[in-house]
């Protein structure tokens, strides 16, 4: 047990001595994720809002395709992303590999099925028959898709949560494409990781109670979603 | 009910040759149905007949397979929002919005960008005319079924639609409220005057609403016309075990004089005020519920029921408070409809011989020509 009693003290002594070296790393976490989980949103919602309000031929299969996608494994991603943005790459040009903007990239591509996903069952879960209503009282296909939206946005939430709740934790993608260099693209899980390996634990250890701390606020937030009001039945 | 419309005017609504097929299945196939200015025209039909979507295709809220809809005569489309907005609708489950009754009253004014001040008196007027005068503020969602059903009328009609649309908007009702609301929406609908489609299963709610009745089986009109006769006078079997009589009897008028036609049936004499020149072939129909019953040889009171013969009683059968009994005489059936109470005093058996009587007002009638 001393063995992390010890990690632990020390990353609280870590967090709050104001070290130099544990909140970039957060921030930069933080700032990665974050911006990722902004377009994941700005890309999922409206493919959620669409497969979940349209019936089409094919309509199942772009699902299942989603579906799929939400489980993407993060190192296969960052395999992906690594060899497009590599010199002889598709995208070698601009020069991103090892910057924050490749794991942003790279992120967006694990967040935003989870986003669509998600988006998708909470849309096709408002009754067909209300939007019947919404439309025979005159609401334009924008009025529509804005109050469907608003009887969905639990269900909107809680899949921005759930995007965002897959990537900060991720360590596969961000440490091919980031490569985890100190002061640049070194993020927790990879700084975990890389501590783990050098045997500082406390260090490591500071993260991992952060990392976990969010994913507790980030699960805190879904259940209250899942449990607030009450759905309309009318 | 208001006022029977002209028959001949153009009608506010029209649908011509729609066809509605899901996968290969034809649900509507409707060759023209039409709706007079300001009448009130009922739906009815079995579950899966096909009249809710009907409704939706005349509501421009589902485009046809085939086929177009038409307003004021001119052709419009289910994408065209100016037409759209001339609409609005009632449905089964009043789907309100989270907020206050005010708000959901008000919501259709809202996306019509109606300014909030000229929408709070309109709110209140109409919310007024639905019985819940000063609801403005309570909240939506702690309504009664009955309450949420008034302001979702509330809600379609503060639009002032030239074209109202109701799906069975009270099939979720209990029986009692049932009643006492088909009666008041029916009130409010004859004085808005405004053109209005009532998709029912219930029959007795659509005579109380409609002006003119449409009855559909299996995705086609198969009658129409006012209550009393869709209702009193059905052609052929399905129809008249939907409204739950005998076929009508199919008779030729032998005598007319003193406001009273003598129709022969298969050998009975029926006697109605329903004035056809002599020699017309007609079809002749008795509601069940205008039949009474004697035991047979018993002392007729004296009246004014012209019609009077016995018959064989064939079947006895419970329907809901009283008792369905079909009779025969010389082969021609008909029903009766008597109390519970009545039935047991008659002793009524498959069998037994009865009198029937019947007021010659309670013939309907009409020309098969």
């Amino acid at each position: 047990m001393h063995v992390y009693i010890q990690a632990i003290i020390d990353a609280f002594v870590l967090l709050f001595s104001g070290s130099g070296e544990v909140w970039p790393v957060i921030g930069l976490s933080l700032a990665v994720s974050g911006t990722a989980t902004l377009i994941a949103t700005a890309i999922g919602l409206p493919i959620g809002y669409f497969l979940g309000m349209s019936r089409f031929a094919g309509r199942g299969s772009l699902i299942l395709l989603v579906n799929t996608a939400m489980g993407w494994p993060p190192v296969v991603v960052g395999l992906f992303v690594y060899m497009a943005l590599s010199r002889t790459g598709p995208l070698g040009n601009f020069a991103l590999l090892f910057t924050p903007q490749a794991m942003v990239i790279a992120q967006v591509i694990l967040a935003a099925p989870l986003v669509a996903g998600v988006t998708t069952a909470a849309i096709a879960s408002v009754p067909r028959d209300l939007r019947l209503q919404l439309r025979a009282l005159g609401a334009s296909r924008f009025q529509e898709a804005f109050e469907v939206f608003k009887e969905s946005r639990r269900g909107v939430m809680a899949a921005v949560i759930a995007g965002f709740g897959g990537i900060i934790s991720e360590v596969g993608a961000v440490s091919i494409v980031g490569g985890n260099i100190q002061g640049s693209t070194r993020v927790m899980t990879t700084a975990i990781v890389f501590n783990v390996n050098r045997g500082e634990f406390g260090l490591a250890m500071a993260w991992g109670m952060v990392l976990l701390g969010i994913a507790l606020v980030a699960n805190a937030a879904l259940t209250m979603l899942q449990q607030s009001g009450t759905r309309y039945e009318r | 009910m208001s006022a029977s419309p002209v028959a001949a005017a153009a009608p506010a609504v029209c649908a011509e040759n729609v066809r509605v097929t899901y996968r290969g299945r034809t649900v509507v196939d409707v060759p023209s149905v039409g709706l007079a200015s300001g009448e009130t025209y009922a739906l009815l039909g079995a579950s899966g007949a096909g009249k809710s979507t009907l409704l939706r295709v005349l509501g421009l809220l589902e485009r046809p397979t085939q086929g177009r809809v038409l307003f004021d005569g001119s052709a419009v489309r289910a994408g065209d929002l100016v037409a759209r907005r001339r609409i609005a609708a009632v449905f089964q489950k009043p789907y309100l919005l989270r907020g206050t009754v005010g708000e959901n009253v008000a919501y259709g004014l809202r996306l019509r960008g109606v300014k909030p001040s000229q929408r709070a008196g309109r709110v209140a007027a109409v919310l007024e005319r639905v019985g819940l005068a000063g609801w403005q503020d309570r909240s939506a969602l702690t309504l009664s079924g009955g309450e949420a059903q008034r302001v979702a009328l509330a809600r379609a009609l503060v639009l002032e639609p030239a074209f109202l649309l109701l799906d069975e908007p009270l099939s979720y009702m209990d029986p009692l409220l049932k009643r006492s609301l088909s009666l008041e929406f029916a009130a409010i609908l004859a004085g808005e005057h405004v053109t209005s489609l009532y998709v029912t299963h219930d029959q007795d709610e659509a005579v109380v609403v409609a002006d003119r009745i449409g009855v559909m089986r299996e995705g086609r009109l198969v009658a129409e016309g006012d209550p009393d006769t869709v209702l009193g006078l059905p052609p052929d079997e399905w129809l008249a075990a939907f409204v739950g009589m005998e076929p009508s009897l199919h008779g030729r008028v032998t005598a007319a004089g003193d406001g009273l036609s003598e129709v022969e049936c298969d050998g009975v004499t029926i006697y109605s005020t329903v004035l056809v020149p002599v020699g017309t072939p007609v079809l002749v129909a008795v509601r069940p519920e205008d039949v009474t019953l004697y035991v047979a040889g018993a002392l007729l009171p004296l009246g004014s029921a012209r019609n009077h013969f016995e018959a064989t009683v064939v079947e006895v059968r419970p329907q809901g408070g009283s008792v369905h009994v079909t009779l025969e005489r010389a082969g021609v059936r008909f029903a009766a409809a008597v109390s519970r109470a009545a039935a047991s005093e008659l002793g009524i058996a498959p069998g037994q011989r009865v009198v029937a009587v019947f007021k010659a007002t309670a013939v309907r009638m009409r020309s098969e020509n």
